[in-house]
């Protein structure tokens, strides 16, 4: 089946367990929404899937489409089809996103094979569009000196352009305002399709309204302890973490 | 945009570079350096009695300086003098056409992709290999216009008057202890003359080519852009990887008459065996202009710090460098800007890499003196840090006296972080391709200065290093 895979994962950092057997199944096509309190161990969980070096995974199995994870480089994962979205993406001084997308997507191509140029720059203008991007920021260094809100928006245009199998939205919407907010929302929207499987990573049910999604999981103390259909979100919003949290207690209690 | 075509016509790699035919020497000066040295060199070169006396003083002056360690790296007792061959060559008359070079040299050559280059976009091409210009050719229309274009060997026996007026007073022979030992043992190099508003349109090259082992080159330059013209020149230098030190200690003076342009660009790329000890300076006119385009890549030691003496109203002196010190090298390098007259300019930016233990060092000299006015100088000097072991040191020297001049000097020290490494991983990068456009990026507002052709051999050049340097 195409799926990320997340099974029983337990991940620690400096002997810190910080997710604690975990998980989930995202299939292809589909949106699933992980919502969480600060600390529940969302952010790690977007990281050690990418492949984050900091992180150590103590037990559990992560799989893309039925491939193991753990066994490949950050940069393979990315190229299988996985993709995140940065919470605090990093700065490339001197690099231009232009340059930078085009070495994203030359790395994807057989040897040999050279990315036809007038063919990427339509791509990434159209792609721009879509963003509200103006033209002129192709020639910018990757995130140097931009607001929160063109930070948020290059790393949709990277979505955008590198068309991967699954991408994880780490807090994509921290730091927006409601109509930079929107935009992204739209960006998103518009890549959702049968060939693309999102997880979305946010403390916030506001994202939700505008990328509303499949499936929602409420993740609490570094397990998911609530699983549902988007009302959950509401519900959640309505009774808040401390609810969620009592659940969490519960759990362990009757187990 | 850069065309695929573009690239390869500049492709030199380091490892393209480090191979070496044996090749059977008609002249050699043996092993270690004395008065005997410098007669046999001057026999074998016809020198006139005023150059014999010039070398003998080199040596004179040479054994008298002490070696710079007290400011400069100790790494410079390594060399040892008595082991190092002087003078190799096969003759000392360069030909004019390719055909003529003899079969095992020319091979060299073809093989680092020189005479592919001058058909594609150069003027003239001069191809020294190890002692002597083996090849020297200028494009007929532009020898048409005066413009000369020889070994320096050839232009000493031919060109007296134009090059005795000159040689050897931008830089004495004393201003230091290489130059004084490349006073004394001087062979090959260039001399360019530029008739007045000429201007040349395609850059002139000299290609340095090291072949033999325990070998010190020691080619003399000197370039002369007469009034109101215009040149760009271009030197590359390559050598094997040898066990043992080779050493290369060249000396070159430019001079750019009344309102000339002249721009010296270096792309090199030494083995690791090699110390480059190279004094480099150039005297500004009257609004004339001197740029120095100057990239460090390989060697064990470099030192080198070209200069420019603005000498007349309103000249102008440039310095645009880059060095990048690989694991176990150190790029001790910068700039000399010596304004002599009221409004002249100058600009320095530098810019160092620092891979593994690699060690880059930035000196740089500013001397604004009291009584001129409106002279201005900027510095920016940046260092890239790749690895924890890497380092980096600063040595600015800004002397600007009396009220009517402009200085301004600002450094930075940034590293490659493990974010961002990952980030662009994350992207579907490998570690060294995220690597090598982190570095890139940090050279990329200086090297779109270059010309075309030589930013796009940078860039290759500094790809090909990050390869070697991620696990």
């Amino acid at each position: 089946m195409k799926e990320l895979r997340v099974e029983n994962l337990h991940v620690t950092i400096a002997d810190k367990e910080i997710v604690r057997g975990l998980s989930l199944s995202v299939p292809c096509g589909q949106v699933h929404a992980i919502m969480g309190p600060n600390g529940s161990g969302k952010s790690t969980l977007a990281k050690v899937l990418a492949g984050h070096p900091d992180y150590q995974v103590t037990k559990g199995n992560v799989s893309l489409d039925g491939e193991n994870l753990f066994e490949l480089e950050p940069d393979e994962r990315a190229r299988r089809g996985l993709f995140m979205a940065f919470q605090y993406p990093s700065e490339i001084p001197g690099v231009t996103i232009a340059n930078f997308l085009r070495a994203a997507l030359q790395a994807r191509l057989p040897e040999g094979e050279e990315l036809d140029a007038t063919d990427y720059y339509a791509k990434l203008y159209e792609k721009m569009e879509l963003l509200g991007m103006d033209r002129a920021f192709t020639s910018r260094s990757v995130n140097e000196g931009f607001s929160g809100g063109e930070k948020k928006r290059t790393e949709i245009l990277q979505l955008a352009m590198i068309e991967p199998k699954y991408a994880i939205l780490d807090e994509t919407d921290s730091g927006l305002d409601i109509d930079a907010l929107k935009t992204v929302a739209h960006g998103v929207n518009s890549l959702r399709g049968p060939s693309l499987g999102i997880l979305l990573i946010t403390h916030y049910q506001r994202l939700l309204n505008y990328i509303v999604p499949d499936y929602v999981h409420v993740m609490v103390a570094g397990r998911i302890v609530r699983s549902g259909r988007k009302e959950l979100a509401l519900e959640l919003e309505e009774r808040g973490y401390d609810w969620a949290r009592e659940e969490e207690g519960e759990m362990a209690l009757t187990r | 945009m850069k065309t695929e075509t573009d690239t390869k016509a500049v492709d030199i790699n380091r490892n393209i570079g480090d191979f070496s035919y044996d090749v059977a020497h008609a002249y050699d000066a043996g092993t270690g350096l004395s008065e005997k040295t410098i007669h046999y060199i001057s026999d074998v070169k016809e020198d006139p009695d005023w150059v014999r006396e010039f070398r003998l003083k080199g040596l004179k002056t040479f054994l008298e300086k002490p070696m710079p360690t007290h400011w400069a790296s100790k790494d410079l007792e390594a060399i040892d003098f008595d082991k190092i061959r002087y003078y190799l060559s096969g003759g000392t008359q360069a030909k004019r056409t390719w055909e003529e070079v003899p079969e095992d040299v020319k091979r060299t050559f073809e093989r680092l992709g020189i005479p592919e280059q001058e058909r594609r976009f150069l003027a003239g091409v001069e191809a020294q290999f190890d002692s002597e210009a083996v090849y020297s050719n200028i494009k007929k229309a532009v020898g048409e216009q005066g413009v000369i274009f020889v070994g320096s060997t050839e232009g000493l026996k031919n060109h007296p008057e134009i090059f005795r007026k000159w040689f050897g007073k931008v830089i004495p022979i004393g201003d230091n202890k290489f130059s004084a030992l490349n006073s004394a043992v001087f062979s090959g190099g260039s001399f360019i003359y530029v008739p007045p508003g000429v201007k040349v349109k395609h850059p002139l090259q000299a290609y340095f080519r090291i072949n033999a082992e325990n070998f010190g080159q020691f080619e003399r330059t000197l370039i002369i852009c007469d009034e109101g013209s215009e040149l760009t020149y271009m030197e590359g230098c390559t050598a094997p990887k040898f066990n043992t030190a080779t050493l290369h200690s060249a000396v070159v003076e430019l001079v750019a008459l009344k309102g000339a342009k002249l721009q010296y660009i270096t792309v090199q790329n030494w083995s690791e065996n090699v110390f480059n000890l190279v004094t480099k300076r150039g005297l500004a006119h009257e609004n004339a202009e001197v740029k120095w385009i100057d990239c460090n890549i390989g060697s064990r030691l470099t030192m080198k710090y070209p200069s420019v003496i603005m000498k007349g109203r309103k000249a102008r002196g440039e310095v645009l460098s880059i060095a990048l010190a690989n694991d176990g090298q150190h790029q001790d390098t910068g700039a000399k800007m010596i304004h002599a007259a009221d409004e002249t300019t100058s600009n320095i930016i530098s810019k160092s890499i620092s891979i593994g233990t690699g060690r880059a060092t930035y000196r740089g000299l500013v001397h604004v003196p009291k009584h001129l006015k409106n002279c201005k100088n900027n510095t920016e000097c940046d260092a890239l840090l790749i690895n924890a072991t890497s380092r980096t040191d600063t040595y600015p020297a800004i002397t600007v006296r009396g009220t009517g001049n402009a200085v301004q000097h600002e450094a930075s020290v940034s590293q490659v972080s493990a974010e961002q490494i990952f980030y662009m991983q994350q992207r579907g990068l490998t570690e060294a391709q995220a690597m090598s456009l982190s570095v890139n990026g940090f050279v990329n507002d200086l090297v779109r200065q270059f010309p075309m052709e030589y930013s796009v051999e940078l860039k290759r050049l500094i790809e090909l290093e990050m390869e070697g340097s991620v696990g």
